[in-house]
This record gives C-alpha cells, sequence and structure tokens, in this order.
C-alpha cells in the first residue's frame, strides 16, 4: 500500500490486553479471598442464638445482642440527625439557592473538606467536643453524633444529585400552577427524588455501620446491654476490632461478627446501588 | 475512467441490512458504487444513511449489538468475512463525520498520530507527508505558522478539513463522508464541498448530505433512500441527470421537488 | 398559615440547615486547635521533631517515626494501586464484555463499601501468617501497603472509570476510523481528555490513605520507629492516635490532637491540589 508500510506488530495491544485482564482477574480473585474468608470462618458460628444472646468472657463465648443493640441506638441517633438535616441542605443547595450564589458555593466547598476528614480526626472532635465539652461522656450518644457528622457530606451529595435530576419541567408547571414553594418541595420534588433519598440514606448507613476509629473513644468500649443513650455501648465494628486485637483466642468470633457486619454493608451498598440504578433507568 | 481510477476500489452492497439490537435501520439495499466517482446519498431524517455508511468500512462494529445481514463487496472482497484484516480495511476507507472530531492535541499531532500509527516513524516523512496533505486540503496556508496551536482552535470549517486532512494522510482509496457540511456555517460549508468536488476521480467517495443543491453540484451518483414499513430503504439509484431530472419512482419526484422530507 | 409566612418560614429553616452542615468544619478545626494548644504552646513546634522518641510519659515527643510511617504506607499503596486501580478501568471501561464489565464494577462498589475492620481483620489473621512466613514478624509496613492498596483501589478504579466513561464516543469513532489501535486510542486520546478525572481520584484515594486508621493498626505492627524494610513493623499517624487516646492524658492527649491537625493539614493539601486540577478542566 503506497509508501506506508504494512500495519506494525500488535504487540503491544496484546501485551495491554493480557495485563489488563490479569488485573482484573487478580483484584476479583482477592476480592472472593477476603469474602470468602470471612464466610467460612464466620459461618460456623452464625445463628439466632450467636444474635439474641450475650457475650461472656470479654466476647470469647457467647454472642451479640448487646452490641447489635448498641449499634442499633448509635445508627439511630446517627440518622435522626444526619438525616433532616441532610435533606433539608440538600433542597437548599439544589432548590432554594442559585448553584452560584457565594452562600452555596460556600456550603459545597465546605461539605467537600468534610468528607474528606479522616474518620480518626472526627473521633478526636468527637471526644472534645461531644463527650468533653457538651459533658455527655462515652456514650451512645456521643458516638451517634460523631457519626451523624461524618455521614452528612455523603447523604448530602446523593440527596441533591437526585433532586437536580427532577426534570425542570415539573417546577415549571408547578410554579405555573401558582402552587407555593412549600407544596412544590414536599408534593412534587421530594415523592419524586424519594429513590434518591432512600439510597442516599442506605449510603450514609452503610458507611456509619462500618466505622471503627471514629467510635473508638466516643462510645466507647462497655459491651454491656445499654440502659440508656447516656450509656457507653460497643458498636459491631468497634467490637471485631477489639477481638480481633486485645482479646487472644477471639478470632472465631471476630470472624462471625464480621460476617454480620459484612452481610448488613453489602445488602445496604448493594440496595442503594439497585435503587438508583433501577431509578435512573425508569427515567430515561 | 482515466488511469488514476483504475486502481481505485468499487463498492458494492448486497441485501445488507443492519439492526441495532431489535430495531431495523434499514434493510434489503443493493448498491452498486463505482469507482473513483462522488455518489451522494439522500433521503430524509433517520432513513439509515449514516448506518448505511457505518457498514462499508465496518465502523458498525463498535456500536454494541449492532447485527449486519448481506454483503459488502470491495471489489470483488466481501468486508464482514471473518478473515478480514480490519486495519487494513479502514485504512483503504477513510471516514469523516458530520461533526469535526480533532482530537485535543495540536494540528500537527492529529496528522502524525495516525501516520505513526501505521508505522511511519521518520520525522521527515511525517513533515513532508503533513504538508502536502494540508495543502491537499487548502489548509496549509492558514495553519503552516500555529502547526503545534491546539486543533481546538481552530474555526469549524478549519477542523472539518483538518479531519479529511487526517483521512487523507494515511492515502485511503475510498472516502465516506457523513454529511460533512451540514455543522458549518455556509461560507465554509461551501470551501468544504469544493474541497470534496475536488477529490473526484482520486477517490471512490461516498457523502450523505440533506442538501440536494449540494448533491447536485457535486454528485456523479445519487441514491435515496426512505422509510416504508419501519425501515430505511433504497427507493432510487441512478446517474445525478437521470435522478434529478427523469426520475421514476413517485416519491423521488416529490422529494426532489421538495414536497417531501 | 398563609403560603407566604409558611414559604418564608421553610427557606429560613432550610437555609439555617444548610449554614449549620456547612460550619460544621470549623468547630472541627477550632476543637483541635484549642485542644492541641497546650501542648504546641508548652511542648513547642519543635520537639515534635527533635526528641530522643515518642514516649510520652517521659516527656518525649518525636513524632517523625509516625509521620514517616505515614508517609511510606501512604506512598507505597498508592503506588501500587494507582496502576491497578487505572488498569481495573480500563478493563470495565474499554477490554471487558458488557456484561463483565458491569459485574466487575459492581464488585468495585461492594469493594468500596466494605468497611475497614474487614479489610484488617483477614488482614491480620491471612496476610500477616502469610508474611510472616517469609520474614517475622509478619505485622509489617508490607502488610500495611497491601491492605491499603485493597482498599483505596476501587476508589481509583471507580473515578477512573467514570472520567473515561466521559470520553466522548465521537473519539472512539474517529481513531477506529482511522484504525488505531485499541491501546493507542486510549493512550492518545482517552487518557489525555479524562486525565485530570482520574487524578481527582487519585487525590481521593491519597487522601483515604493518609486517615484510614484501624486496618493499618491491625496489620503494621505498631512499634514506634521508622521502617528499615518492607517487612518491619511500623506505627502511623493514625494508629497512634487510636492506640493511645484512651488513656492519654495532659500534654500527651494533646499531643496526639496536634498529630490529628497534621492529618488535617494533609486532607488541606491534597483539596487544594484537587481544586488546582478541576480549575484547569478537562481540555487544560
Ligand atoms: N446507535 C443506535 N442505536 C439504536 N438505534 C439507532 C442508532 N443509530 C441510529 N439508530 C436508528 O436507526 C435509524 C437510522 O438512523 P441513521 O442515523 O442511520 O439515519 P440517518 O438517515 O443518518 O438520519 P439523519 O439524516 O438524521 O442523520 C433511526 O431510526 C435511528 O433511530
Ligand atoms: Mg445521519
Amino acid at each position: 500500500m503506497n509508501n506506508l508500510s504494512s500495519p506494525r506488530s500488535p504487540s503491544l495491544e496484546t501485551i495491554v490486553t493480557i495485563l489488563v485482564w490479569a488485573i482484573a482477574i487478580g483484584v476479583s480473585l482477592i476480592f472472593a479471598w477476603i469474602v470468602g474468608d470471612i464466610a467460612w470462618r464466620g459461618i460456623g458460628e452464625l445463628s439466632w442464638q450467636f444474635l439474641i444472646n450475650y457475650p461472656e468472657n470479654a466476647g470469647r463465648e457467647g454472642r451479640i445482642a448487646p452490641i447489635l443493640v448498641s449499634t442499633a441506638l448509635i445508627l439511630a441517633v446517627c440518622m435522626v440527625v444526619a438525616f433532616p438535616l441532610g435533606i433539608g441542605t440538600a433542597l437548599w443547595l439544589s432548590e432554594l439557592t442559585a448553584s452560584a450564589s457565594k452562600l452555596g458555593r460556600l456550603v459545597g466547598r465546605s461539605l467537600d473538606i468534610l468528607a474528606g476528614v479522616p474518620s480518626i480526626v472526627f473521633g478526636l472532635f468527637g471526644n472534645a467536643f461531644f463527650a468533653k465539652t457538651l459533658g455527655l461522656g462515652f456514650s451512645i450518644l456521643s458516638g451517634g453524633l460523631t457519626l451523624a457528622c461524618m455521614v452528612l457530606p455523603i447523604l448530602i451529595r446523593s440527596t441533591e444529585a437526585g433532586l437536580r435530576s427532577v426534570p425542570l419541567d415539573y417546577r415549571l408547571a408547578a410554579a405555573a400552577l401558582g402552587y407555593s414553594r412549600t407544596t412544590t418541595l414536599f408534593q412534587l420534588l421530594l415523592p419524586s427524588s424519594a429513590p434518591s433519598l432512600l439510597a442516599g440514606f442506605a449510603l450514609g448507613l452503610g458507611r456509619a455501620i462500618g466505622e471503627t476509629a471514629a467510635l473508638i473513644f466516643t462510645s466507647g468500649y462497655v459491651d454491656r446491654m445499654p440502659r440508656s443513650l447516656f450509656d457507653s455501648g460497643r458498636s459491631l465494628s468497634v467490637h471485631i476490632y477489639d477481638l480481633a486485637t486485645n482479646v487472644a483466642g477471639g478470632d472465631a468470633k471476630a470472624y462471625t461478627s464480621a460476617l454480620v457486619l459484612l452481610m448488613l454493608v453489602v445488602f445496604l451498598d448493594l440496595g442503594a446501588i439497585l435503587i438508583l440504578r433501577k431509578w435512573l433507568q425508569g427515567e430515561t | 475512467m482515466d488511469s488514476m481510477q483504475s486502481n481505485l476500489p468499487t463498492i458494492e452492497t448486497q441485501n445488507l441490512s443492519l439492526f441495532y439490537d431489535r430495531t431495523l435501520a434499514f434493510t434489503d439495499v443493493s448498491l452498486p458504487i463505482p469507482a473513483g466517482c462522488i455518489t451522494a446519498l439522500v433521503g430524509p431524517s433517520g432513513c439509515g444513511k449514516s448506518s448505511f455508511l457505518s457498514c462499508l468500512n465496518r465502523l458498525s462494529d463498535i456500536v454494541p449489538k449492532t447485527r449486519v445481514t448481506g454483503q459488502v463487496y470491495i471489489d470483488e472482497t466481501d468486508i464482514f468475512d471473518a478473515a478480514i484484516d480490519l486495519i487494513a480495511l479502514r485504512r483503504r476507507v477513510g471516514t469523516i463525520f458530520q461533526k469535526p472530531t480533532p482530537f485535543p492535541f495540536s494540528i500537527w499531532k492529529n496528522l502524525a498520530f495516525p501516520l505513526r500509527e501505521h508505522g511511519v516513524k521518520n520525522r521527515d516523512r511525517i513533515d513532508a507527508a503533513i504538508e502536502t496533505t494540508l495543502k491537499d486540503v487548502g489548509l496549509w496556508q492558514e495553519v503552516s505558522d500555529r502547526l503545534h496551536r491546539s486543533a481546538l482552535s481552530l474555526s469549524g470549517g478549519q477542523q472539518q478539513r483538518l479531519c479529511i486532512a487526517r483521512a487523507l494522510v494515511l492515502q485511503p482509496q475510498a472516502l465516506l463522508l457523513d454529511e460533512p457540511c451540514s455543522a458549518l456555517d455556509p461560507i465554509s460549508s461551501g470551501v468544504v464541498e469544493d474541497l470534496i468536488a475536488s477529490l473526484r476521480g482520486r477517490y471512490t467517495i461516498v457523502i450523505v448530505t440533506h442538501n440536494l443543491a449540494q448533491a447536485r453540484r457535486i454528485a456523479d451518483f445519487v441514491a435515496l433512500f426512505w422509510v416504508r414499513d419501519g425501515a430505511g430503504r433504497l427507493v432510487e439509484y441512478g446517474r445525478m441527470q437521470d435522478i434529478f431530472e427523469n426520475p421514476q419512482d413517485e416519491l423521488t419526484k416529490s422529494y426532489i421537488n421538495g414536497i417531501r422530507g | 398559615m398563609s403560603p407566604f409566612l409558611r414559604d418564608t418560614l421553610l427557606v429560613v429553616t432550610l437555609r439555617s440547615f444548610a449554614i449549620l452542615c456547612g460550619a460544621i468544619v470549623l468547630p472541627i478545626v477550632g476543637f483541635l486547635f484549642l485542644e492541641a494548644y497546650p501542648a504546641i504552646e508548652k511542648i513547642g513546634w519543635v520537639s515534635f521533631w527533635r526528641d530522643r522518641s515518642w514516649n510520652p510519659t517521659e516527656g518525649a515527643y518525636n513524632l517523625m517515626p509516625m509521620l514517616w510511617g505515614s508517609l511510606f504506607v501512604t506512598a507505597g499503596s498508592v503506588l501500587v494501586a494507582i496502576p491497578l486501580g487505572i488498569g481495573s478501568a480500563l478493563f470495565s471501561q474499554y477490554y471487558a464484555p458488557p456484561i463483565l464489565a458491569r459485574l466487575y464494577r459492581r464488585l468495585l462498589e461492594i469493594l468500596a463499601g466494605i468497611p475497614s475492620v474487614i479489610y484488617g481483620l483477614w488482614g491480620l489473621v491471612v496476610l500477616v501468617p502469610l508474611i510472616w512466613q517469609i520474614e517475622p514478624p509478619g505485622t509489617s509496613l508490607l502488610a500495611g501497603i497491601v491492605i491499603l492498596t485493597l482498599m483505596i483501589l476501587p476508589t481509583i478504579a471507580l473515578s477512573a472509570d467514570a472520567s473515561f466513561s466521559k470520553v466522548p464516543f465521537a473519539y472512539w469513532q474517529a481513531t477506529t476510523a482511522l484504525a488505531v489501535t485499541r491501546w493507542s486510542a486510549i493512550w492518545h486520546v482517552a487518557f489525555p481528555v479524562a486525565k485530570s478525572g482520574i487524578f481527582a481520584g487519585i487525590l481521593l484515594a491519597i487522601g483515604r490513605a493518609i486517615g484510614e486508621t484501624i486496618a493499618v493498626l491491625m496489620v503494621c505492627g505498631n512499634v514506634v520507629e521508622v521502617p528499615n524494610s518492607l517487612f518491619d513493623p511500623m506505627r502511623t499517624l493514625t494508629a497512634n492516635i487510636a492506640l493511645e487516646m484512651a488513656y492519654a492524658s495532659e500534654y500527651h492527649r494533646s499531643a496526639l490532637f496536634v498529630s490529628g491537625l497534621l492529618l488535617m493539614a494533609a486532607i488541606a493539601l491534597l483539596i487544594f491540589l484537587a481544586e488546582i486540577v478541576n480549575r484547569r478542566g478537562i481540555y487544560e
């Protein structure tokens, strides 16, 4: 073909193809290894008994009922505070302020910073502010509030994305009908972006439930059944951490707790992913 | 036919159809495309002209879930044959798209990139090829002093001529142009049209156009596509004069008289 | 209540929510400073890198070993995770058949959501003994790098995948029409277009790596010494906080908040860099 030489050797293309496939297979195998390991070693002890009875002998024996209760309470505190705040902020950011407004940009910027703050720093803050300054001590309340600060950016960003994808037509139609803002927000925008709220909720919960570092010195280690929100309570992830590092012979129970945690997280994350996918597809 | 045309390829499709997943884009198109001539594809929007064009050098391959039935022959070779060398095929048959797609780097590299890809490493040869080709598309005067500036800084018409140069630099034998002028302003459009007309006889050219006047000005042959029963079909095909002055089909008559489409 | 009053009330409420959320970073940084102040004041900045060692009970506050620890483990994991993450993105974007691409993406999303304590547990029980077989003690810089690599790989991969998916299809058509090989098209066209997004993902991943606490704490051995080889145990800044916060008091506690400040400074630097990349935009 004229003065151009024939097609060059495809070697680089071949090498890259092999490399890329090898990476993907390797990552998948390691993933299978981790999940398989947790499932394999954890499944043996898993039963209803495990979930509803009390731990004994520093957790080496016995079950995780109080830990589940503490975890649930911490998450409840976290979400009760973070969810309305998050949705409110998302609504304001996407509906009530121009995205170019100074305050809107400032809030957005500061949320981006918040999203980057390491969890251990949230722990330091929670310890200094909620536990010490506000006098809440090592308590479920301190832990829950600390987590609330941590999940806010996730909640806000996913809700905001959901709200922004509601077609502008809706808003124009509502305005044309003379709806008040309150009516438009509550009757139109929130319902039509409900899936994204749900997904944001699930993502935030998934993040909060797996958190350890922020809780060690805010909600503490105590593994008794909490009697009030002012009691210290040990979350599931802290329990795993403690069993694995501080309790000789705690591995077996650590694995079972890890399996419970893993199932919860994967359930929440997959739930969020599926809700969003379905919703986005339904729209196009 | 002069001597140059003798080694240019003839393209011919037989009962060609294309599905996007389950929707039929066009069906049963049998069209001869003579060597060295300009063949214009016209017809209303959505009748499968772009889809048809994309089959001629198997660019249709990269859209997921497409299925092609029928044959495309380029000089006797069925290009949908599994044994075909796709790289050689696409070098032989170049494509220009409706929207200019210069790559986001310099003008020089836009042309050097495909050359290097196809084994031309020598800097002098690259420079020489770039100069010749840019002169060919009438861009040399305008850009010779800023070859190393971003191609995205060119005007729309210049970008489109750069894209034509980018296809020509590989010395193809056939060119497929999909509405190359419709994204351009009238003046640039005229420049590009003249350029295409000047390539007659040097390449086998297939051009999709919505502009009947343009087809009349530059085409040797015209093919009219139309949607019937939910899929694009070839309605009529012939020499430009015959189609415009003595159309056989009622649809063609009303279309060229501006009644439909 | 009249609609107008209701609207005003709503706007005011939502705006105050947004301001509250946007302002959370302030007390976080504020409390870090407040609590760190006594140490900075009394011990002085120089002590943190001049003192003999880190031994707060004896008044020695050298943070350098931990700083180096954080740096090594972060640099190591980021260097390994970048090629693996980008390779993963190439796989799901260009090399995998559609079904596999979707599955692989889903897998990365799940991988990104797995809590650090689970990575830590797996690292401690499975990975550390493996490294121990090569060279004791097993808990080491290497273990930390491996675990962190797994944790930040999905971040890099998913953001690179998202950036590649935004490369206009027209470029792909154009390169195919020029009979350019897949790899050349990726290398010469897709990478330059996607690079700012990929870079932002890498910065995000660096932030995660620096801030990660529990997982590195569980596998790194936590000896306060600058590691001389990959097999030496070491301690990160974050692990130091998590390990000692529970019992630290006075200047010791205050010194831990200083390390919290250092972490925040690192994050601030990363966000600043991200901002610059963002400004430059895709086409520079
Ligand atoms: N990638 C695709 N996936 C699915 N359907 C497609 C795709 N591209 C085109 N089609 C459909 O195939 C039919 C033919 O489209 P095509 O783009 O070939 O028409 P056209 O004649 O080039 O139209 P126009 O003049 O508007 O460019 C149309 O119905 C179109 O909706
Ligand atoms: Mg078209």
